[in-house]
């Protein structure tokens, strides 16, 4: 909402300067946005006079001036073919910023051709407050010199545009802004007295109420005889000033009241409207041919305006063409309607017309100011085109507001921390236009028709505290929490904290990717789910919540390489979607390499691959205290997996937590992205919570003392067996004693059998007490039938 | 025995001519060897009267023992200079590059911010708490205040998910104040909780993004009041900035599930493209918060003549972009690895208050 500052002293009496206004409205919760101040960008100009013009003697078109000015006598040389001894001009001093130039003069005289110049004279064009650049600006020479340029140029009105929140509907007319600024201490609210029009003859246009729950009042009044021309200067001057280009008399007039008084009104050319006026709703198959030149079409949602010619404008919304007013209109009808506000915003969202009646209906219009509103319009209509007025036409009524506030003054302090004494307190709503009836505790406030935002004492501790200032507020520190403290985070956070950190010290980027994917794309990695489809993407590329992240990291590691980093390291820990209820949210760890060819001097280093993606999701899991032996590796579960060489994590046969390995060539393909990529993802909320101990004391530690025993195996299985087979079935044996089997040899050639393959392990032994050869033999014998009867292996001689 | 002293001279000249290991043992085989020469002397000890043996016995002793360490000190002078040679022979060229590992990671900096926040929100008692990013619209609207139709329902952009067939659309959030509704509707005050999160809305520019992250703050309890808002959040803007000198302030404003409602600025230097806070005299909006909205109170089931409290919720990217003087929202969601390794934060920094945030 923009106004400026004399427009807002119609309405306020005040001393305030432009300052001290913005401070108030900052106080009052009116959040200033922009100001535009004419006088400060003028401030280093002023009125001169020239005193003597000659030619200057190297150049033609320049003439060398001697220049009485607020600084004394100037020598200053000028290229305007219209400066002449005796003018009286604008002097911008050395070091002046030129606005219309974008540039400061020297602060040190300069030569023009060989003679000094000690400053300038502007045009306004220079100055940016007209357009003349004919030459220097010529003034009246009865103004004196050292005049501020602003003041001689009479551009002292500073705009402000600040943000209307939308409670507020009445700070959409200047009226509005001046009553709370009166009460934020700013001065005297000056009301608006509407003059009431009599009129001399009935209005002969019929007006009809059909949905009054859409519109339920509707004033009118036709005015002959008027002459639609331009509307008075100051009018114009006025709308100008605030971005709006002015039109004709009546137009202007609806412009202006809707700024001042925040009360929009129509007019018609009464001469182009077909009998009675209806206030209905719209009937399928209508359509309006709106003042935007474009045509709607109407719902019975909406409420119209229609004459015998069918629907002539959207109530609240905007108006017709075929009844607009234009420079041959004699006779206008005017109306003053209140429509209801979510009808309003319905018809606004339908239509798309942002309209400045749209923005004050669907914010709610005092229906007080129907009546007032035409009365403003029909004096300004009559004093600026001529004409006669009828009586005015009051159809429908809207019932006086009778349902009181409950406001408990004790309410301000304990909400708020301030003290406010009662009388202070009465003062500031007697300000904002309540009716108080005191009735100790407890105060019944009737709320002015203007505001539609208050319901409870809460609403009324707000206008208090603002109108003090949220300056006053104490400042206090919050108290230590009632009950103690607990941990900050969820063990799900803790989670993501750790995750992060380990994946980051193993040399992966942390990401943070959209929420969304494209719905092909996600059809990659989930079945499609409609549930989780965005209705209105804010891009086609982003319409799916995601089912996992590898999709995304795939993208961004492909991006990575394309601007020179194939091997980026990427993680990502966030959500992913398994429906729309508030459970089927996951907090996911993901990564993914996009392996990039190495050399060394040493030879070929070994790249990132599946094995590698294992090490750094049993990395995770370590640091999470999830032992590893826990969780078994099985096909993967998930579509986008290579089948043969990635896997699935699983604790126990029924719950998956991650997945690892190679992703699908033909989902990158898919993707559009180079591969291979591998990674992982692993599910946070899938891993058991590991028991909290009653005592944080650790147990006492049992000293290993005597020697681990270790034995080489080679066996012989099927080339199907897993080897983590051998190595479960191994170290089965005796759990006690054999603490782990490492594979280090895998072995399929000369020697093994078609199909077959030789797995050799080293197994570790943790005596307990001495062990003769013989105890170890017979657990070596126990180890070769284990395997052979668990995994089908054979002792290889 | 006048033996003695030659043998001496001349032992202790052909150990210090003996060049290489092999020559020495040569030396110390003919000299203290079994037959050797200072053996055999000693062997003759034993046919001596005692007189002589009581003269010539320590005389040889002295004799075996000179000759003994001379060996030993020209062993391991030999030894060491074995060494020298060989390892003279062993030189490699360490300015060669080690095996390639992975570049250092880094963290990003929004989840960094998230993390300090709660640091310096936990110092004060606050815990955690998450809830989902596809809402309902009673929770993310209506619960909060929000009625059907409301023209501050319209300021939010939001973006809705495909409707069943029959029901209502559910919706993205478009603020992490509903994890507000559902704490209040399943804790007992006191609560005083702090929600991270990403929230979403339909809007693509320079200055926003489709996806964005806040922090969410409710307290609900006994006597709490204004005052104790604005401390609690000038307090943790000067923890947050870690400078001293912050100036705050706090204006009216307007939010369906605050009342009375404010938004804090603070002071802060704008200059060439950056701003710098706790410098200047220009103000920057940093949150929005007020008193928890009585009906809000209502629609969880609180009677909000016994309870009250307060809520806030601020914006963590931006936050993010002021501290860390990050120009641009966009790159946040791009994982650029030449952005990450620059704005992000090494694997060990973790935020506390008493560490120090950053």
């Amino acid at each position: 909402m923009k106004f400026t500052l004399s427009w807002l002293t119609d309405h306020l009496a005040t001393k305030a300067g432009l300052d001290e206004i913005l401070a108030l409205m900052l106080k009052a919760g009116l959040e200033v946005e922009e100001v535009i101040d004419p006088a400060a960008k003028l401030a280093p100009f002023t009125v001169c006079k020239v005193i003597e013009a000659v030619p200057h003697p190297d150049a033609d078109k320049l003439r060398v001036c001697q220049v009485e000015t607020v600084d004394g006598m100037k020598q200053i040389v000028c290229g305007a073919p219209n400066a002449r001894a005796g003018m009286t001009a604008i002097y911008a001093p050395l070091g002046a910023y030129i606005p219309g130039l974008e540039f400061a003069l020297d602060k040190k005289p300069r030569a023009i051709r060989g003679v000094e110049s000690q400053g300038m004279m502007c045009s306004t064009k220079e100055l940016e407050a007209g357009e003349d650049h004919d030459g220097i600006a010529d003034l009246d020479d009865s103004i004196p010199i050292g005049t501020p340029a602003a003041k001689a140029l009479g551009l002292t009105d500073p705009m402000i545009d600040f943000e209307v929140t939308p409670n507020r509907p009445d700070w959409l007319g200047v009226e509005g802004i001046a009553r709370d600024l009166a009460a934020a201490g700013a001065g005297r609210f000056i009301r608006t007295d509407p003059k009431k029009i009599a009129g001399s003859f009935d209005c002969p246009v019929e007006i009809k109420l059909e949905a009054p729950e859409a519109c339920p009042m509707f004033a009118g009044a036709l005015v002959r005889g008027v002459t639609n021309g331009p509307s008075p200067d100051w009018m114009q001057a006025r709308l100008k000033a605030v971005g709006i280009q002015p039109k004709s008399l009546l137009v202007d007039v609806t412009n202006y009241i809707s700024l001042d008084q925040a009360r929009p009104l129509h007019v018609y050319d009464a001469a182009k409207l077909r009998s009675t006026i209806v206030a209905r709703r719209g009937k399928a198959g209508e359509t309006l041919d709106a003042l935007d030149g474009k045509t709607y079409k109407v719902t019975p949602d909406m409420c119209v305006i229609a004459d015998a010619s069918g629907v002539i404008g959207l109530g609240g919304v905007m108006g017709g063409a075929s009844t607009a007013v234009s420079a041959e209109t004699v006779d206008v009808f005017i109306e003053s309607a209140w429509f209801d506000p979510l009808t309003t915003a319905r018809t606004g969202r339908a239509t798309g017309i942002h309209s400045d009646a749209r923005y004050r209906f669907e914010r709610g219009v005092d229906p007080q100011s129907c009546v007032d509103g035409l009365n403003m319009a029909l004096a300004l209509i009559l004093e600026n085109g001529g004409g006669t007025a009828s009586k005015a036409n009051v159809a429908g009524a809207i019932d006086a507001r009778i349902n009181k506030v409950t406001f408990y003054p004790a309410d301000v302090e304990r909400l708020t921390g301030l003290v406010v004494k009662l009388p202070e307190m009465r003062r500031i709503l007697k300000d904002l236009e309540f009716d108080i009836e005191d009735a100790g505790d407890a105060w019944y406030l009737l709320p002015p028709s203007h505001r539609f935002d208050m319901e409870q004492s809460a609403d009324i501790v707000e206008e208090i505290a603002r109108l003090i200032g949220y300056d006053s507020l104490p400042v206090t520190s919050l108290p230590e929490p009632a009950g103690g403290r607990r941990a900050i985070t969820t063990p799900i956070q803790e989670r993501v904290r750790v995750s992060r950190r380990v994946l980051a010290a193993r040399g992966f980027l942390e990401a943070v990717t959209w929420s969304f994917m494209a719905k092909d794309d996600a059809a990659l990695f989930a079945k499609h789910d409609p549930a989780l489809a965005v209705a209105n993407p804010v891009a086609s590329e982003l319409n799916y919540m995601r089912p996992s992240i590898i999709g995304n990291l795939a993208a961004a590691a492909q991006k990575a390489a394309n601007h020179g980093e194939p091997g980026a390291r990427l993680f990502e820990v966030g959500p992913i979607y398994l429906g729309d209820g508030p459970k089927d949210q996951r907090t996911v760890a993901a990564g993914i390499v996009r392996p990039a060819p190495q050399r060394h001097w040493q030879g070929k280093p070994q790249g990132y691959d599946s094995f590698a993606a294992k090490a750094d999701l049993f990395a995770i899991l370590e640091a999470l205290g999830q032992p590893g032996d826990r969780f078994q590796v099985g096909v993967p579960t998930q579509p986008h997996w290579h089948p043969g060489q990635a896997a699935c994590l699983k604790l126990g046969p029924k719950v998956t937590v991650g997945h690892f390995g190679a992703v699908h060539p033909g989902v990158l393909k898919a993707l559009g992205v180079d591969g291979p990529m591998f990674g992982f993802e692993l599910n946070l909320n899938a891993l058991p919570q590991m028991k909290v101990k009653s005592t944080k004391t650790k147990p006492v530690l049992q000293r290993a003392d005597l020697t681990p025993i270790r034995r080489d195996f080679a066996f012989l299985v099927d080339d199907a067996v897993p080897a983590a087979d051998l190595v479960k079935h191994a170290t089965g044996a005796d759990k006690q004693l054999i603490v782990s089997a490492d594979v280090f040899d895998i072995y399929q050639g000369t020697g093994v059998p078609e199909g077959k393959k030789s797995v050799a392990f080293e197994v570790t032994i943790q005596p307990r007490e001495k062990m003769t050869d013989e105890d170890i033999q017979s657990l070596m014998d126990k180890v070769v039938a284990s395997v052979a009867t668990g995994a089908g292996g054979v002792l290889r001689g | 025995m006048s033996d003695i002293k030659t043998i001496e001279k001349e032992a202790l000249a052909a150990i210090a001519g003996a060049a290489d290991l092999d020559a020495l043992d040569a030396v110390r085989v003919a000299e203290l060897g079994k037959k050797g020469r200072v053996s055999g002397l000693m062997g003759a000890l034993g046919k001596m009267t005692p007189e002589e043996r009581k003269e010539n016995g320590p005389k040889l002793n002295a004799l075996k023992v000179t000759v003994d360490e001379a060996v030993r000190a020209r062993k391991a002078a030999l030894e060491g200079e074995a060494l020298e040679a060989q390892l003279a022979t062993e030189k490699v060229d360490l300015t060669l590059p080690p095996a390639p590992g992975p570049r250092a990671g880094t963290l990003h900096p929004v989840m960094q911010v998230f993390e300090e926040i709660a640091a310096i929100f936990g110092d004060m008692g606050f815990t955690v708490a998450e809830g989902p990013d596809i809402e309902d619209d009673w929770h993310n609207f209506t619960a909060l205040n929000f009625p059907e139709g409301h023209p501050a329902r319209e300021t939010h952009d939001t973006f809705f998910l495909d409707a069943p067939e029959g029901g209502l659309p559910k919706v993205l959030r478009t603020h992490t104040s509903p994890v507000q509704i559902r704490t209040m509707m399943s804790e007992k005050p006191p609560i005083r909780i702090l929600v991270p999160g990403r929230v979403y809305r339909n809007d693509w520019d320079a200055t926003h993004t489709p996806m964005f992250h806040q922090v969410e703050g409710l307290v609900i309890e006994e006597g709490i009041h204004m005052g104790h808002l604005k401390g609690c959040l000038i307090d943790f803007v000067k923890a947050f900035f870690e400078v001293d000198n912050v100036v705050s302030r706090f204006r009216p404003h307007f939010f369906p599930f605050t009342e009375p409602s404010a938004e804090m600025d603070v002071q802060c230097l704008r200059e060439g493209g950056t701003v710098e806070v706790g410098k200047g005299t220009d103000w920057l909006e940093v949150l929005g918060c007020g008193m928890v909205h009585p009906n809000v109170l209502r629609n969880c089931g609180l009677d909000p003549a016994t309870h009250q409290g307060f809520a806030f919720g601020m914006g963590v990217d931006r936050l993010a972009m002021l501290k860390y003087g990050m120009p641009d929202l966009r790159p946040y969601f791009e994982a650029d690895p030449q952005w990450t390794r620059h704005y992000g934060f090494a694997p060990w920094t973790t935020p506390s208050v008493s560490g120090g945030l950053s």
